[in-house]
């Protein structure tokens, strides 16, 4: 079913909520410049844009967290003015943020019903009514959990779903999605969409934010684009496609993004020889499961695969946060076994990990002080830190992976997300591996730096390092790497050269279903 | 901020913003305010040696802070300094008192430099315990502390059986004289307390901005998986600075009984919550990963010459824990307050996508074109 059949999509009656000249001012930074938008019943709007392009302080306003500093909010065509979120709920304005906001330690009807308690003479938790219409909202939504289950033992997908839930418990009309699918596998995300079309045949507005482009596009009845704080492209469905997009994002064509890649290869710099990982979360099972791969230096291979397929699991005991079970792992022809993470990363082997604010940044650091962390021994004598040395090779650091920030003294969080990757890599580049290891090293950053992280890739390999990355997008194994492997349930199931790979085939490949791909296809 | 004032790097010029100056040397400025309104209540509070003695009250807490500060910083907490200052007095008695040994019939008088020695170790050794507690059980710092709160109080009341040590001072004869010397020295005109203080202010400061162990300590706090997986050898610190604290407790310790030229079981109660005070009104965060030494002594001054004043001043008992507590407070809502303004500005950076004005180093200017932001980062989401 398309929404446009049942909501007549394009015609302004449909207009729902609508913004007209919007602008919004940090300081002296001016995050929005005079935006108007419109959300219509029954469709999904897409919004596009880089980060720090507005679409998320847009999306702020829209559900009461900010005030804007000038224009107006109207919705059904009368002038709204939010105070806080409660006030945006209240008129069916909900948000879903990118981070999930559940109480892990809560069930899930605690958690739908966290804040609006339906409370028996004002002071007893009505459960019954409340697990009711639980019950009611999972089944709805094609989930039929036991309400009283702990939130903390769901699925993260179904964690997302009970989000989602909790939205339209407040009976929402306009339902913003920031990011919903960041920590979605692929069939997780398919029933994430199911959700969403059977919601707008409901009549509900969706507005959707995704760095995930060709995904963002399977779903875009509208989309619009912003750039620089302002709204600079708007389209229909038949009218877009990702080369639009992209093109409007960041006023280049998607081709411009992949880097030049070396053909021929040195020694091989990495072996690694059926290793088998246990899971961390149930050492009964394995997540790596006697896996042989080798990386030559120059070489660039891409670990593909979904969620669980025991890419990080794998990355992680190369680099000696997990222990391997069986197997060897070889660096330069010398084995690493029981060696930790610091006598390996003294070797040349290190890791760039997947949740950069987790396991990346130290957040209470400089970026200076995050640069030189793993390569501080390089700068002791006599026991103390040289501060010269150290200060020069900070610099030179920042130079070399082009981080933009005030200085090497400036607070971490004071930098955007890709910079933020970048003293990541700038880092771990500082400590002269031979082998580079990224899992998913673009994750929530923007196009634009996305492509000078796959750069700087290609630059490391051309050096003579061998770089291991793993990736869930198909267009950055099929763009960034000279071979691909597919991880399936810890073992490689397929492996793949970029330069004539089928897309269908290396999705299939990696267990992606049929339905799935058949979607992507149809896209396309 | 303190951060990168404590082990930084080259920090950027700031605009001149008095509000956020004042913010920021706040323990300064109540230190400066406290001296001068004592001073004019109480001729007796601003003179020489109204000011040694209580720079040498303060030394004391200022000591078992700047260990408790290794701690703090590592996103811990020291609950059992208290305990073990009262323990390595006690153990310090007993070896001073003469060590009976039945078997042999003699009783043994160790030396005073063997007596501070075996005070030190078993301080350290309750810091160890401490530490292995945490790192090798993964009992939270709270209740392992907690727990050792108790287990050195009571070892110091069983070894010393309730009782207190007296006549520390030594005898000529048993050459074991000098102890009383710790506490009760002098030296320039100077009580020792303080050249001790001052002595382990500036090894701390030196550890913290200069080695790579400093530098760990902050990363651990501030992020420990993100410290681990740059090769941080979380573990070793995390049980070094616990070693630390029950060094400077035990130093603190032997202090206290030179200087009473007796040990009692029940000395150094409480004194872990003073620490615990001075360190967070010097600015530190209970999460870890930030504060530093110059915050740890002024929060320790800021106690100690305001518990002292209004003992000066004849300020009731009652009202003077009353006013403490109330500082302690107001310390750590002007410090959220401090951190709110951090954290606001550097969400306004990281969603702008200009290079802040301020820049005056050549890297910023690095990268030019890409128009690239993010607020995603926790910290611009609110």
């Amino acid at each position: 079913m398309t929404p446009e059949v049942i909501a007549g999509a394009g015609t302004h009656d449909n207009v729902v909520m609508r913004a007209v000249g919007i602008t919004k001012t940090y300081g002296a930074t001016r995050a929005l410049k005079g935006v108007d938008f419109e959300i219509r019943r029954g469709t999904v709007t897409v919004l596009f844009g880089e980060n720090g392009a507005g679409k998320s302080t847009l999306m702020k306003i829209l559900s009461g967290v900010e005030l804007p500093t000038s224009g107006t909010l109207e919705l059904d065509g009368e002038s709204l003015h939010l105070r806080n979120t409660v006030e945006a709920v209240d008129k069916g304005i909900a948000i879903i943020h990118q981070e999930l906001s559940l109480a892990p330690n809560l069930s899930i009807q605690d958690n739908i019903f966290m804040g609006r308690e339906r409370a028996r003479g004002g002071l007893f938790i009505d459960t019954r009514t409340q697990s009711a219409l639980t019950t009611e909202l999972l089944e709805r939504l094609e989930e039929p959990l036991d309400p009283r289950t702990l939130v903390a033992d769901l699925r993260l997908g179904q964690q997302q779903v009970v989000e989602i839930a909790r939205a339209l418990a407040g009976e929402a009309r306009v339902l913003i999605m920031d990011e919903p699918t960041s920590a979605l596998s692929g069939s997780e995300v398919e029933v994430l969409f199911g959700v969403i079309r059977d919601l707008t045949s409901r009549g509900v507005a969706i507005v959707y934010i995704s760095h995930h482009l060709e995904e963002a596009l399977e779903l875009a009845d509208h989309a619009v684009v912003f750039r620089d704080g302002s709204l600079v492209a708007r389209g229909d469905r038949h009218e877009i496609d990702i080369n639009w997009v992209i093109s409007n994002m960041v006023g280049r064509n998607s081709e411009d993004l992949n880097p030049d890649l070396l053909d021929t290869f040195g020694e091989p710099v990495l072996e690694i020889d059926g290793v088998s990982v246990a899971d961390p979360s149930n050492s009964s099972r394995l997540s790596v499961d006697h896996l042989d791969l080798t990386v030559r230096a120059g070489e660039i291979v891409c670990l593909y695969g979904l969620m669980g397929a025991g890419r990080t699991e794998l990355l992680e005991a190369v680099a000696g946060r997990l222990p391997i079970r069986t197997g060897d792992v070889r660096l330069k022809g010398s084995s690493v076994k029981g060696l930790d993470v610091r006598q390996r990363i003294t070797r040349g082997l290190a890791l760039v990990p997947e949740d950069r604010q987790r396991d990346g940044l130290v957040q209470t650091m400089s970026v200076g002080q995050n640069m030189s962390l793993a390569s501080l021994l390089d700068f002791v004598k006599g026991g103390f830190l040289r501060r010269g040395p150290e200060k020069r090779s900070i610099e030179d650091g920042v130079r070399d992976v082009r981080v933009k920030t005030a200085g090497p003294g400036a607070s971490i969080t004071s930098l955007s997300g890709g910079n933020q990757q970048k003293v990541v890599i700038g880092k771990v580049l500082m400590t002269n591996p031979d082998v580079l290891l990224l899992d998913e090293p673009t994750r929530g950053i923007d196009v634009g730096a996305k492509a000078e992280i796959f750069a700087l890739m290609a630059r490391e390999a051309r050096r003579g390092l061998g770089v291991l990355f793993a990736t869930s997008e198909i267009g950055e194994a099929l763009g960034a790497a000279n071979r691909i492997i597919v991880m399936s349930k810890g073992r490689i199931v397929r492996e793949f050269d970029p330069r004539t790979a089928h897309r269908d085939d290396v999705m299939v490949a990696s267990g992606e279903s049929q339905q799935d791909q058949e979607e992507k296809a149809a896209q396309r | 901020m303190s951060s990168t004032t404590t082990a930084g790097t080259a920090t950027p010029k700031r605009q001149f913003d008095l509000g956020a100056i004042l913010l920021e040397g706040r323990a300064f400025i109540a230190l400066i305010a406290l001296i001068i309104i004592f001073s004019l209540i109480s001729d007796a509070y601003l003179t020489l040696p109204n000011l040694i003695t209580m720079t040498r009250h303060v030394a004391m807490n200022a000591i078992l802070a700047i260990g408790m500060l290794f701690v703090i910083l590592k996103g811990g907490i020291d609950l059992s300094v208290g305990s073990t200052v009262g323990l390595s007095g006690v153990v310090a008695g007993v070896l001073l008192q003469g060590l009976r040994i039945d078997s042999l019939n003699v009783v043994l008088y160790p030396a005073v430099w063997v007596v501070v020695l075996c005070s030190l170790v078993v301080g350290s050794l309750v810091g160890l315990i401490n530490g292995i507690l945490v790192t090798r059980f993964n009992v939270a710092p709270f209740i392992a502390t907690l727990g050792m709160l108790y287990i050195a109080r009571g070892a110091a009341l069983l070894i010393s059986n309730g009782s207190t040590y007296p006549r520390l001072q030594g005898e000529q004869t048993l050459g074991n004289t000098g102890f009383n010397l710790i506490g009760g020295g002098r030296l320039l005109g100077i009580p020792m307390a303080i050249w001790i203080m001052i002595v382990f202010a500036v090894i701390a400061l030196i550890v913290l901005r200069t080695t790579p162990f400093g530098r760990w300590v902050y990363a651990t706090g501030g992020n420990e998986r993100a410290a681990d997986l740059s090769g941080v050898p979380t573990r070793r610190v995390k049980m070094s600075v616990y070693v630390i604290s029950g060094f400077c407790a035990a130093t603190a310790g032997l202090i206290i009984s030179s200087e009473l030229t007796a040990a009692a079981p029940q000395t150094g109660e409480s004194f872990e919550l003073n620490a615990i005070a001075a360190v967070v009104i010097g600015g530190a965060a209970l999460t870890g990963g930030r504060g530093n030494v110059r915050g740890v002594l002024l929060g320790a001054f800021v106690i100690g010459f305001l518990s002292d004043g209004l003992v000066i001043v004849g300020v009731s008992t009652f009202w003077q824990v009353t006013i403490k507590g109330a500082v302690i407070i107001l310390a750590v809502m002007l410090d959220q307050a401090q951190q709110k303004i951090t954290r606001n500005k550097n969400a306004a950076l990281a969603s702008s996508s200009k290079v802040p004005p301020t820049d005056s180093t050549p890297t910023g200017s690095s990268a030019t074109h890409e128009p690239e932001t993010d607020v995603t980062t926790p910290v611009g989401r609110s």
